[in-house]
């Protein structure tokens, strides 16, 4: 093992969030929308910075369009103020703000053939005629509709009319791009191959990119940081590998990802190791953790699928062992997710890779397994 | 197979059509009557038409009509098309309520009592009366159906197409003209046919409004017929019935394409 260690597998050298001095492109202070009496945003400070490409993943009704609205200046902040590289947003109109918003509905202008709508922005910019013709090409050689240039919106299916707003938005290469729901309408293959196209020409433009999205794959494969939304407030915020193996709470465990929680009571925290007692586990449940937890209180190891170790036959006893029968399996091709039914009821997910081909012994359907999980697997959460 | 209209149905129908329009259609075909009695016919003849060529009170009159109509339909509309769009567009204003009702209030609004209102106000104005008031008289009366047109098609188109103008760089203004008027202009020619059609046919604001040398041709039949039927109004009536009919199917046409087109 080497003495650098770090989150997930990836190494990161573009990571001016952890930098005291840098000062972020966009920054939400305090803001709260408020609709009637529903309170859409909850006083969310985000910063944003400079060709970062962030990511809001939170489910439907969260207020991730709001807070998108409220940066391109549709809706305006009850409290709280928005800035752009430092400059108070308040009362800059939509159309003085030097970026631009990929609307969830597309919002195409139906009157105008592809290219024209394209061109929209860049006759705003007054561009040269050439210049907007080239630009339109290059924007339509991106998005894949060469041929369809000359076509209207209502001539298109729901996925080219998703290109058309993704070209028109990118076309006049704004400083910060808002993108609602960008995929949603993409086949999975398109999907992720416009994904690494969306992320190659981010970096190619060094442009700054803000998307909503509710997939949390898709957030977690183009993102540099995701903060995840639940009802108006930011829950957690990080760069994937973060987001993904050191949730903050049951709810970023839960949202991203698959997640087995194990509930339990805090029999010793020592500052290295925290001890549970649980109903799932005769002999406790232990976990490495630095921080140290009230004794007896509630507390719940969130471990991740592919981190639970399947065994047909009784390992060892020890804690972190459990006993159970196989209730479902899920064969995906790359990797089988075995459903364990263990004491108490609950049940529990175990992903294996399927490294190979053929298996001898396989598990099956009711078959008794054991499952076990190493102590730095599990994340150690209170709320 | 569905079965066809029953007896009863087909029957209950065309009596309801003979109802409507057996007056309209005797009208027209006595237009064509080579006799000068009105309800004798003495066999087809267009001496009507001709006549009616040069008859210069009614061509006057006819010419009349026509300024008026052109005039007052464009002031309904363009007034009618702001009155919509800041209905539709401001929802949350205060006195919605009542600006909403003060525009559709001509709708049930006696035309009598319109049109008297109207006489008053240029009376004490001191307006010289003429075809300018009738203008203006016809413009109030069809601003609320051009309104009503407009805004029925504008709450069905989406705001964020507007915003998406203003996103991309258009003033608010700009993105009314670049793009909500395009997507809704059948529906600004279909309120602009309604309210000429309706200018075109309106008796009660005219005389109300009008005063010497600006007699339209509603009002020209009318004090014609107090004098006795004669077979040119026969004639003048059917054309002004061919144009209406017109108006009315263009304005049906104009409205069904911009539904269609959402
Ligand atoms: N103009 C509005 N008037 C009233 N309520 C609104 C308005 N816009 C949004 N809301 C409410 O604010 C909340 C957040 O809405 P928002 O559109 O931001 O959700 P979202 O996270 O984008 O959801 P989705 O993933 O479905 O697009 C919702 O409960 C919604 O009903
Ligand atoms: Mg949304």
């Amino acid at each position: 093992m080497t003495s650098r260690q770090s989150l997930g597998a990836v190494r990161s050298s573009f990571a001016p969030w952890a930098d005291p001095t840098a000062t972020p492109l966009v920054r939400f202070e305090a803001v709260t929308k408020r609709f009637g009496a529903e309170t859409a945003v909850k006083s969310v400070s985000l910063d944003i910075y400079e060709r970062e490409f962030f990511a809001l993943l939170g489910p439907s009704g969260c207020g991730k369009t709001t807070l998108m609205r409220m940066l391109a200046g549709f809706e305006t902040p009850d409290e709280g103020r928005v800035t752009l590289e430092g400059q108070d947003l308040a009362g800059l109109p939509p159309h003085q703000r030097p970026l631009h918003m990929m609307f969830q509905s597309y919002a195409l202008f139906p009157h105008l053939s592809v290219e024209r709508n394209i061109a929209f922005g860049l006759q705003r910019q007054g561009l040269a005629k050439a210049e907007i013709s080239d630009r339109v090409a290059e924007m339509l050689a991106l998005v894949r509709l060469e041929g369809l240039a000359r076509r209207k919106p209502d001539q298109l299916s729901g996925g080219q009319r998703q290109r058309v707003a993704l070209a028109r938005a990118l076309a006049p290469r704004p400083k910060v791009l808002l993108l609602d729901e960008p995929l949603g309408a993409l086949d999975r293959k398109l999907r992720e191959e416009t994904q690494f196209e969306l992320m190659a020409l981010q970096q190619r433009l060094g442009m700054t990119f803000l998307v909503v999205t509710h997939d949390q794959e898709e957030a977690m494969v183009m993102a540099d940081r995701i903060a995840v939304m639940r009802a108006g407030e930011i829950v957690q915020t990080g760069p994937p590998p973060e987001v993904y193996e050191a949730p903050n709470c049951r709810y970023v465990a839960d949202f991203i990802g698959e997640v087995n929680l194990f509930e339990g009571q805090v029999e010793t925290a020592d500052g290295r190791l925290v001890r549970l007692s649980s109903p799932v586990c005769p002999q406790g449940l232990e976990a490495a953790e630095d921080d140290p937890l009230p004794k007896s209180a509630a507390a719940w190891f969130a471990v991740r699928p592919e981190k639970m170790v399947l065994h047909p036959t009784p390992p060892p006893p020890g804690p972190n062992l459990m006993q159970g029968k196989v209730a479902d399996i899920g064969y995906l091709g790359d990797w089988t997710t075995y459903v364990v039914e263990v004491a108490g009821g609950q049940t529990v997910r175990a992903a294996r890779a399927n490294a190979a081909r053929v298996v001898e012994n396989p598990v099956d359907w009711g078959d008794t397994v054991w499952l076990t999980f190493a102590r730095d697997a599990a994340v150690v959460l209170s709320r | 197979m569905r079965p066809g209209p029953s007896l009863f149905n087909r029957i209950a129908v065309g009596l309801g059509l003979l109802f409507l329009y057996a007056p309209i259609v005797l009208l027209v075909v006595y237009s064509f009557n080579a006799s000068k009695l009105v309800t004798v016919w003495g066999g087809f003849s267009t001496r009507w038409y001709q006549a009616l060529l040069h008859d210069d009170q009614m061509l006057a009159a006819a010419w009349t009509t026509l300024r008026v109509g052109l005039a007052s339909a464009t002031v309904a509309t363009v007034l009618g098309t702001l009155a919509a769009f800041a209905l539709v567009r401001h929802p949350r204003f205060a006195g919605r309520t009542l600006f909403t009702g003060m525009i559709y209030a001509p709708l049930v609004l006696p035309e009598v009592i319109l049109g008297l209102s109207l006489l008053l106000l240029f009376v004490s104005l001191g307006l010289p009366r003429g075809l300018w008031t009738v203008t203006i008289g016809h413009a109030t009366l069809t601003l609320c159906y051009a309104a009503v047109v407009i805004q029925a098609r504008l709450s069905s188109f989406d705001i964020s197409l507007e915003e998406a103008a203003q996103d991309l760089g258009c003033t608010p203004t700009q993105a009314f003209l670049q793009v909500t008027l395009p997507n809704i202009a059948p529906a600004v020619a279909a309120a602009w046919m309604l309210a000429f059609t309706l200018s075109l046919d309106d008796l009660v604001v005219a005389s109300f409004t009008s005063g010497p040398g600006a007699t339209t041709l509603p009002m020209r039949i009318y004090s014609q017929v107090r004098l006795g039927v004669n077979p040119e109004i026969n004639a003048v009536s059917t054309l002004l019935i061919g144009m209406v009919a017109c108006g009315v199917i263009a304005a049906y046409v104009g409205q069904r394409r911009s539904t269609q087109r959402r």
